[in-house]
């Protein structure tokens, strides 16, 4: 993964550091004391410039594509409300999004006791809540409490509950809580990066905040205001972060208007740009592959309206290879991505450095193979057209979203790639709402192309896609028992992995979900897209990642020239 | 005025029309190794995102917008017209029912209407279908506007003169309704052709910028106008507003002969 870094911060003491009192060695010519002397003093006013660089205040300006569904932190669903969190909240641990290790924030240990069922915080002390009531452990009592509210319908709750029984919490003193699992839950202290904590006695709440900002005003519809947190918890040079006094975060759908405030100098930065947009941004970078696919699948459901034959196709591995091998990936990134995308490989992206299982590649383009595999299966070529072993000619429609030129540009790359081997594509653009009816509702669709996105690193967020009694499971959802032995060894690795705590042994059992699903292909994973981001050259200190927020992640130490 | 703008259409319906002969490409043929590209020998207008030649798309797009406007405009117009004698001419009550009818589709929230139609329909059902069946839909629900304006023409000759005799002469409803009133009503008739024409046009373009038009590979000019939406492509590549610039000759040439032919009458 190519991780582009930003300046460096003079907070961390990189830019104190003072050059070496000898030039470049070698160098002849006028090196008398003088003359080094002179070098040294330029050197030393250039250091203490550096030093004095970053500048406080000022109002950083970026984009939301469309209104916060809900600014309560523990009712978060969509991108935008996620991203205020991430603003706002503060969190007992945090996933660096540079080097996506788990760091400590109002937590300043964590232990895991009772054979995975417990894990023990220590509280950072003296912090304060911005509207200055006191930082405790019984304010995180509180937030597991509520979170863990069945009233409440939290959908970070889902992660929590490990089994059947309460998520319970101890208060070991003012500043010592323990979580208590009814089950061993593994990689536990990462789910606590999506809590924020929130103030048991603040009449503000959940207003009250530990984060950088705080939400000053919202106009829905147009902007969000943040400003800082006057008792932020993080110091630079003795003084309290963050650097910058504001963000607004402003309401604008059109990802076109979006480049054109930034060209105008109206917003500062974007942190997803749009691949057609970014050669025209300035400051655009490409960051490399991010968590999210694009894939197509068949519709396995039992039941749907498909034709059996049709339903026959589907169900064969080699079939789904063949497909897989007739489509040239390496055009989908170039023609529809100008570039910045690469080949789909599996469930992880490249980007995700630890569960990526780096013994798989991406499917090459190889029609003789695809060919092969299609005879081998009873299919043959009459007259241009592929029949199947009854002579039905090998059709069928494709839907995805209307409005999304890029899957729509797949699709038609995808049409004529199938082409030629003589299968004939029906692409299907629907709108949102009649595509996701028919993909989980009422299954009356054949093969379907959408994006996902992996926002959790670890594989316990993508349980509700691999179990197969899991509604996301899309190919073929909510199964009373596994329809094919692939899918019960998925289950059964999941589940091992699930309640395993040996990171290690984890990661084997999951690189084993990864190359069933290579050699199963239910999904057909196309492209990762690369993380493309843009910043205004007056914004310091910026250190994308392929993480949400990739330029926001460490808001606190970013500042405006 | 009106001579030349029957002249531009005409030759642009020749050209359109003339578009296996005159297309260097055909429409749905991919240059992967060319998207996007300027203008060239090859591609005389340059090619999309997808490598296809722009020109090619341009006129079997226009071909399809030119065949299936006027039809659904026709279907339109003679739709509005039966309604509006049936209204006119059956007393009463038919003319209150066509009047509420009329009402009621000038209310319908159409687009809502064209999507549930799309999403109702088969996804296996061959492009062609799709545009018959988005701009059925059209003609079906432009039928009102015309209707209510014909129907009025109707109430006001069924008072006149020669109405009047050939009912005193013992000819029956239906025969004045055909024979005296029917061709009093065809300039009017043509005039909400010519106006509905542009209209369905218009909106076959905005059907194809929601991506709701005429589906992939077909090339509509609708589908094409999606390409100005990446703003920074259209500066580098001016010649992508040619499908809109086709489109506003084709719809003025319209209007033209409709302000022509209201000036003449």
């Amino acid at each position: 993964m190519r991780i582009a870094t930003g300046r460096s911060d003079t907070g961390n003491g990189s830019a104190n550091r003072m050059p070496g009192p000898c030039g470049p060695s070698g160098r002849r010519g006028r090196t008398g004391p003088a003359w080094r002397a002179f070098g040294v003093l330029i050197q030393v006013l250039l250091a203490v410039a550096r030093l004095g660089a970053q500048q406080w205040g000022g109002e950083l300006r970026v984009c939301l594509h469309s209104e916060p569904r809900n600014l309560d932190p523990l009712l978060v669903e969509d991108e935008p409300s996620e991203t205020v969190r991430y603003l706002t909240g503060g969190v007992l641990v945090r996933v660096n999004r540079a080097t996506q290790q788990l760091e400590p924030e109002l937590a300043i240990s964590w232990k895991i006791e009772n054979g995975g069922r417990t894990i023990a915080f220590r509280l950072r002390e003296g912090l304060r809540f911005s509207d200055g009531t006191p930082f405790t452990a019984e304010d995180v009592a509180y937030t597991v409490g509520r979170l863990m509210d069945p009233a409440l319908h939290s959908p970070t709750a889902d992660t929590f509950r490990s089994g059947s029984g309460p998520v319970r919490t101890a208060v070991r003193g003012p500043h010592e809580i323990a979580v208590i699992f009814p089950e061993p839950v593994a990689g536990a202290a990462r789910l606590f990066d999506q809590v924020a904590i929130l103030s048991h006695q603040s009449p503000q709440r959940p207003g009250a905040v530990l984060g950088p900002f705080r939400v000053v005003e919202h106009k829905p519809g147009s902007y969000l205001l943040l400003g800082r947190n006057p008792n932020y918890w993080k110091t630079a040079n003795g003084r309290r972060l963050p650097y910058l006094d504001a963000v607004r975060l402003q309401i604008v759908q059109s990802r076109e208007m979006e480049a054109l405030r930034l060209r105008q100098g109206q917003i500062q930065a974007i942190s997803t740009l749009d691949p057609d947009l970014f050669d025209e941004a300035p400051g655009a970078r490409d960051i490399g592959p991010s968590p999210a696919s694009e894939l197509l699948w068949f519709n396995l459901k039992a039941g749907g309206a498909i034709p059996a034959y049709r339903r026959t196709w589907f169900a064969s591995p080699d079939f789904r290879h063949a497909i897989s091998l007739a489509i040239r990936r390496q055009d989908l990134c170039r023609v529809v991505y100008h570039g910045h995308a690469s080949p789909g490989i599996g469930p992880v992206s490249p980007s995700n450095l630890f569960w990526f299982n780096r013994r798989l590649a991406p499917r090459g383009f190889d029609p003789v193979a695809a060919r092969r595999l299609l005879e081998s299966g009873g299919f043959r070529n009459s007259g241009g057209i592929l029949l199947d072993r009854d002579g039905h000619p090998v059709e069928f429609s494709l839907i995805t979203n209307s409005g999304n030129r890029s899957r729509e540009r797949m699709a038609a790359l995808i049409e004529q790639d199938l082409a030629a081997l003589g299968i004939r594509l029906h692409i299907v653009a629907l709108d949102f709402p009649s595509l996701i009816e028919r993909i989980s509702k009422t299954f009356q669709y054949e093969a379907c192309l959408l994006g996902t996105s992996n926002v959790d690193l670890d594989p316990n967020g993508q349980m509700n896609v691999w179990l197969s009694s899991a509604a996301n499971h899309q190919w073929n959802p909510e199964q009373p028992a596994p329809a094919t032995p692939w899918e019960a060894a998925i289950d059964h690795l999941m589940r091992q992995q699930a309640s395993n705590l040996d990171e290690h042994r984890r990661k084997a059992l999951f690189d084993q979900v990864q190359q069933i699903v290579w050699d199963q292909e239910p999904f057909l994973y196309l492209v990762n897209r690369d993380a493309l981001v843009a910043a205004s050259p007056l914004l310091h200190n910026i250190q994308p990642s392929v993480l949400e927020p990739r330029l926001l992640w460490n808001v606190e130490r970013l500042w405006l020239r | 005025m009106r001579r030349t703008a029957g002249s531009v259409l005409l030759a642009i319906t020749a050209l359109l029309f003339l578009s296996d002969c005159v297309a260097p490409h055909p429409y749905s043929e991919q240059f992967r190794e060319t998207p996007r590209a300027g203008i060239c020998r090859r591609f005389p207008l340059g090619t999309d995102d997808l490598g296809r030649d722009r020109l090619s798309r341009l006129l079997y797009g226009g071909r399809i917008s030119l065949e299936c406007a006027p039809a659904a405009a026709f279907v339109s117009s003679l739709l509005a017209l039966t309604l509006a004698l049936a209204g006119g001419y059956g007393g009463h009550w038919a003319g209150r029912l066509v009047g509420v009818a009329a009402d009621l589709c000038l209310s319908l929230p159409w687009l809502f209407a064209l999507l549930a139609a799309r999403a109702a329909l088969p996804l296996d059902a061959p492009a062609g279908a799709t545009v018959l069946v988005t701009f059925g839909l059209l003609s079906l629900l432009g039928w009102a506007g015309p209707c209510r304006m014909l129907m009025a023409a109707v109430k006001v000759r069924r008072q006149s003169e020669f109405a009047l005799a050939a009912h005193a002469a013992g000819c029956s409803g239906l025969r004045i309704a055909v024979v005296q009133i029917l061709p009093n009503l065809i300039p009017l008739l043509w005039t909400q052709f010519l106006v509905t024409m542009p209209a369905f046009l218009l909106a076959e373009a905005n059907l194809g910028l929601l991506g709701l038009g005429v589906p992939e590979p077909l090339p509509s000019i609708g589908g094409m106008l999606r390409d100005l939406a990446d703003l920074p492509n259209v500066a580098r590549h001016p010649l992508a507003l040619a499908p809109a610039a086709l489109l506003f000759v084709m719809v003025s040439c319209c209007q033209l002969l409709v302000s022509a032919d209201e000036y003449h009458v």
